[in-house]
């Protein structure tokens, strides 16, 4: 199966840069595996201002239901898209990811 | 927190005619009601404000709160009976396929009171196993149980005979046979009581207890998940060769004294009733639609059509989370003003303050006049499917969601509604809690996803069309599925244009009729969505406000039907994919589904058709050989789901492909129907076959057909304040489809 390589930085780039739309191979298959996460623990995204604020959540308890995080609050997709790539780098992988 | 909803009894309206609204409120002592007219929905910063205009109507006005309560899970009913309360002795049996044993006690069947400890009935308890419950009111209760579980998904025979003389308690849980290996062996177990039950003031019951009274409704518990065949009443105690002779389709003649009831599930399928065969005649009615049109216990295999052969389909599928009617009382009733413009509509409520302010809308549709048409245009609201989606909640709670969407899942406040109200009821996109699919779902319940603001889905984005057709300043009526259901082409015939919203996915027999004969005598029809005409449906023929989908063999499925289990029950029409049935929707629109992808949309670019006289009133003063790539549906006119001509499918042959989109990312992938075998160049940037087509085609009588293939079109009309190439080569097509000049069949190319 398909492993996360932590060194692969620029996948990440590439991620940061262009995070809706045609990817790379191999950064498609990174996020085939951040994006086939198990529900239970899962990140979403809560519209809590509509089409202007996005609050983190995570799906949590069976059926699963969204638990705020409102200490993370964005202001766009794709702030909230990178921010949880990272997160999801981390889980995965282990390691953070060197970048901001 | 205050919790705010509502429905409507009614989706369309005529003037002169009623809608009752049913309101639960709970937290403040008021709400308020409005009646506005939907004018643009809330698309973002990318589209038009949102905008509404309140109606001065004689409902408008503070409401008392109150909270109504939605009793889901099906059952079925038989209504109390003298014979039932005489009964000493007895044998209840049935076969049953549990499909949640171990997760609570679920009833079977019985007049076991859970609110009054009354009564007798045969269950699983919470392992599962088979139990028998008397009572002889509260607190004198005597069970007897099996003690093993029954396996999940199997069929089994179970009985319980009790006889009042002797005390003696018999349960009887027996595997029946097939082709699957398996280790569950057949138990039968004895037990003792001084206990007689005696009589309560609930029914008899399949599949759920009575559980007291809920505001005159009558309240269950412990319902049961899982299928129930050939359910049985005896007024003795029957040994295992009686119950077998009982078991038969029809009870031997030595069984005729002893037998009280004999109900057979395969009679009145389409229907609610359910039917007792013996002359006691205790017939009852099934409660929030439990699943007919099921294989039962003796299905062979070798017949798929429950008509062909009812008598294996003598099932019914329970569940617990089954609802068709939340049964609410009106709050407020609008009975239409003779004056009232034909349009969008909504009960606007709203209540509470500051962070706890809530606002919910009850979208409504007014029609105009029956028999009369007010404009040449009409706008057909997609309520079909709208009503597919009521309430999805799998689009948050499956795990592969965002991996075919390719970007975090987004959902609203609306949206967690019924995440924190099971109750609500599902879509027929969500599978029960038992894993099976939903395959019917009613409009008589709040749904969280059918609002104008918010996430952009469906009937939101639909209101584009509606914000477009406003900004032409072109008088249209609103027409809806449901008309078109019962009124086919009638409905159509006065009528020049007919313009659709995003995603006309479901249609029934009856509506694809009446929109075929009417493109067929001069009709226009812009087609404004992607994977249109897509799921063949059945409404209730006697129900409102209720559709049926099944899933079956092929498709882009959130669950796939039981084998055997794709005729549909209301009328007997096979269901599935009108792709499967002769009528791609290649036929009617020119395109047909080819892929779906959410991270983001792309444009169109002219192609060298567009170059044809045929055409070219719709690029009058549109230059731009790139179409599109702006809107507020990820940024792009082509997006969410695609549909493409494929002459293969039956794409008209003189069809003229004017734009097409490109450049797609990985997440569009081919769907389904299209992979016969599996290959690895299934997505966009691998696969040409995947791409929006802009297409045009005429048909007999002087009328066209304008297709757009894609669910995001519609997000890209208001862009710009409608000054873009989107919306103009939409309005040229508009206009020129409103002027009578007859379009001309081109001569076949030789």
């Amino acid at each position: 199966m398909f492993k996360i390589d932590p060194a692969r930085v620029d996948l990440a780039r590439e991620f940061k840069a262009k995070p809706y739309g045609e990817h790379s191979p191999d950064l498609q298959a990174v996020l085939t595996v951040m994006r086939g996460l198990p529900i239970e623990g899962k990140h979403v995204l809560v519209m809590t201002e509509p089409h202007r604020q996005w609050t983190l959540a995570r799906m949590t308890g069976r059926p699963p239901k969204p638990e705020l995080l409102s200490n993370h609050v964005f202001h766009s997709l794709e702030e909230a898209e990178w921010f949880v790539f990272k997160l999801r780098w981390e889980q995965i992988t282990g390691q953070p990811l060197p970048l901001d | 927190m205050t919790v705010l909803m509502g429905y409507a009894d009614q989706v369309s309206v005529a003037p002169g005619e009623t809608a009752h609204f049913m309101v639960s409120c709970d937290g403040p002592s008021r709400y308020r009601a409005d009646i506005v007219r939907l004018i643009h929905p809330d698309g973002g910063p990318d589209a038009p404000p949102f905008q509404e205009e309140v109606i001065a109507t004689a409902v408008n006005g503070d409401y008392e709160a109150r909270v109504q309560e939605i009793l889901i899970g099906s059952y079925g009913e038989i209504p109390t009976s003298p014979l039932f309360d005489a009964l000493e002795s007895f044998t209840l049996q049935a076969m049953v396929w549990p499909t949640r044993p171990g997760r609570g006690r679920q009833a079977l069947l019985g007049t076991w009171s859970e609110a009054e400890h009354t009564g007798f009935g045969i269950g699983l308890d919470e392992a599962g196993a088979l139990e028998l419950r008397l009572g002889g009111g509260a607190g004198n209760v005597a069970t007897l149980s099996t003690g093993v579980p029954l396996m999940v998904r199997k069929w089994y025979f179970v009985a319980a005979a009790f006889d009042a003389a002797s005390g003696t308690m018999r349960l009887v849980q027996e595997p029946l046979g097939g082709s699957m290996f398996h280790n569950a062996s057949p138990v039968v177990i004895e037990g003792h009581t001084d206990l007689q039950p005696t009589a309560g003031s609930g029914p008899f019951l399949f599949a759920a207890w009575h559980g007291g009274d809920a505001d005159g409704r009558l309240r269950t518990s412990a319902h049961y998940n899982g299928k129930i065949d050939r359910p049985r009443l005896a007024s003795r105690a029957l040994d295992r060769a009686e119950m077998a002779a009982l078991a038969q389709a029809a009870p031997t003649a030595g069984m005729a004294s002893s037998t009280v009831a004999a109900w057979d599930f395969s009679r009145d399928i389409s229907s609610e009733h359910i039917h007792d065969t013996s002359p006691n005649c205790l017939h009852g009615q099934t409660v929030n639609l439990p699943t007919r049109a099921v294989t039962g216990h003796n299905w062979t295999g070798e017949v798929m059509n429950w008509q062909a052969a009812p008598a294996q389909y003598g099932a019914i599928h329970f569940h617990e989370d089954d609802i068709y009617d939340a049964g609410w009382q009106p709050d407020f009733t609008l009975t239409m003003p003779d004056d009232m413009k034909s349009g969008a509509y909504a009960a606007r409520l709203t209540a509470g303050e500051g962070t706890d302010a809530a606002e919910y809308y009850i979208p409504f549709f007014v029609r105009p006049p029956r028999g009369k048409a007010t404009a040449k245009v009409a706008y057909l609201a997609a309520t079909a499917t709208h009503n597919a989606y009521y309430n999805n909640v799998g689009r948050f709670t499956a795990p592969l969601t965002e991996l075919y969407q390719g970007r975090i899942t987004v959902m609203d406040g609306t949206d967690m509604l019924p995440l924190d109200h099971p109750e609500l009821g599902l879509s027929t996109y969500d599978r029960h809690r038992d894993g099976s699919g939903v395959c019917y779902s009613s409009r008589l319940r709040p749904a969280s996803n059918i609002r104008p603001k918010g996430r952009l889905w469906n009937y939101c984005p639909d209101l584009f069309v509606v914000g477009w057709l406003e900004h032409c300043g072109v008088d249209y009526d609103v027409i809806t599925d449901e008309d078109l259901h019962r009124e086919g082409l009638d409905l159509l015939r006065p009528y020049s244009v007919v313009a659709t919203g995003s995603h006309p996915e479901y249609y029934s027999k009856e509506m694809l009729d009446g929109m075929d004969a009417w493109t067929r005598r001069g009709g226009r029809l812009m087609y404004l969505g992607g994977n249109g005409f897509y799921w063949r449906i059945a409404y209730h023929p006697t129900l409102p406000g209720v559709m049926e989908v099944r899933r079956t063999e092929d498709g882009t499925r959130a669950w796939i039907a039981e084998v055997g289990e794709y005729y549909m029950s209301f009328t007997g029409e096979y269901g599935g994919m009108w792709r499967r049935q002769k009528r791609p929707p290649n036929h009617i629109a020119g395109v047909g589904f080819i892929s779906q992808g959410f991270d983001a949309s792309a444009p169109y670019r002219r192609t060298a058709a567009a170059a044809d006289s045929r055409v070219s009133f719709i690029f009058d003063g549109v230059e731009d050989d790139v179409l599109g790539d702006f809107g507020a549906m990820l940024g792009g006119a082509a997006g969410l789901e695609l549909d493409c001509y494929d002459a293969k499918l039956g794409s008209p042959p003189h069809a003229l492909v004017v734009a097409s989109s490109e450049n797609h990312s990985n997440v569009y992938e081919l769907v389904a129907e299209e992979v016969a075998v599996s290959h690895n160049a299934t997505d966009a940037t691998q696969n040409p076959d995947i791409r929006a087509d802009m297409v045009f085609f005429e048909t007999p009588g002087g009328g066209a057909v304008f297709s757009t293939g894609s669910i995001a079109y519609v997000g890209s009309l208001g862009y710009n304040g409608f000054d873009n190439n989107i919306a103009r080569l939409t309005t040229n097509v508009l206009n020129r489809f409103l002027d009578p000049e007859p379009f001309e069949m081109p001569p076949q190319a030789v």
